[in-house]
């Protein structure tokens, strides 16, 4: 399992200097460690992050926005005719709730199909792994830099150390 | 009641060079026949999010004063960045809504401002100055007043529904954050 401080810090060493988000308990771990280096701006709806990630990164943040899954259906719109159509990138960490099919019912729609949900939004993704967890924060932040739209890294439950252990 | 074209411009002839962001519809069209600057972000999309990015800037940037250009349908539709903007309390936020009571851009068709008094949502969510006004010289009065005070501030201006014969605001939306960023910088 990686520490949410080690991977608050690899944010950080990529350049990330912007932190909003809406909580979910598999981000838990991370946010408590965002709020602790006081480094994180609470939003209250997903496309209202991505808006501010977006204002932050016109003035020269590299922005990351936290965020369940079910908050790329709230901030579809925003994604969308702000973020691909502007040019203006940012790194969703979005918690993948339902995968597998394991979880509360509101979760399973939405875990089922996140990977063709993004593919169909042209949103770059891909998903955490303790093993390739270098490589994928390298891949994130190349792509944030060349295509200057939002990418996506995705969290299964138990990668990174939540607040319950 | 003044038209948001004529009010849009007596503010525009007060700011200099400080970052505007202006909502979606017709009130980007307007500002870009008004006065086209690169400190100023016209959205073409994404409704209801006009005060999010701008407190994003605000925020990143707290030494520039950073003045949203929103409408009414806009600010119903985004309403809980009132209360984002209120719990953060940027000093250097300042709101401006011109509230013509309907949708402008899609046909008119009524918001529910005439019944929901927007500046005292944002006042009760913690903007620490808000004022409506009507009238021109209350308008530049009030606004010059908010530009020299700690906000956030919000503006509310009552506009009618006259919409001004423009065009679409002819400049890539990429452009636009690429001109915008070297403004700010």
């Amino acid at each position: 399992m990686i520490g949410s401080d080690a991977f608050v810090q690899a944010l950080q060493d990529i350049g990330v200097d912007f932190f909003t988000g809406v909580p979910d308990s598999i981000l838990g771990g991370i946010i408590a460690e965002l709020m602790e280096r006081r480094l994180y701006t609470p939003a209250v709806r997903e496309d209202e992050a991505v808006a501010l990630a977006a204002g932050a990164y016109m003035s020269g943040k590299v922005p990351a926005v936290l965020m369940q899954n079910s908050g790329l259906g709230t901030s579809l719109n925003a994604l969308i005719s702000l973020n691909v159509i502007y040019r203006q990138p940012c790194l969703l960490i979005v918690s993948w709730r339902g995968y597998q099919g394991k979880d509360a019912p509101e979760h399973l729609v939405m875990g089922e199909v996140m990977p063709q949900f993004l593919d169909t939004m042209k949103i770059p993704h891909r998903t955490l792994s303790e093993k390739t967890a270098i490589d994928d924060l390298k891949w994130l932040a190349e792509t944030f830099m060349t295509q200057r739209i939002p990418v996506a890294l995705s969290i299964t439950k138990g990668v990174v150390k939540g607040l319950h252990p | 009641m003044q038209s948001r074209a004529m009010a849009m411009a007596a503010l525009l002839e007060l700011l200099t060079d400080q970052p505007v962001i202006i909502c979606n519809g017709f009130p980007s069209r307007e500002a870009y026949k008004i006065a086209d600057r690169p400190t100023h972000f016209y959205m073409i999309g994404s409704m209801g999010v006009a005060a999010a990015i701008g407190l994003g800037v605000a925020l990143a940037k707290p030494k520039k004063q950073v003045v949203i250009f929103d409408g009414d349908g806009n600010v119903l539709m985004g309403m809980g960045t009132l209360a984002t903007v209120g719990a953060l309390r940027p000093k250097n936020f300042i709101h401006v809504v011109f509230d013509n009571e309907v949708y402008g851009s899609t046909g008119n068709q009524p918001t529910i401002s005439n019944v929901v008094p927007l500046e005292k949502v944002a006042k009760a969510a913690g903007y620490v100055n808000v004022e409506r006004v009507r009238e021109r010289e209350d308008l530049v009065y009030e606004f010059n007043d908010m530009l020299k005070k700690d906000g956030p501030s919000m503006l509310l201006v009552k506009v009618n529904e006259m919409v001004e014969d423009v065009g679409r605001v002819m400049l890539d939306p990429p452009d636009i954050t690429k001109r915008f960023m070297k403004a700010i910088e």
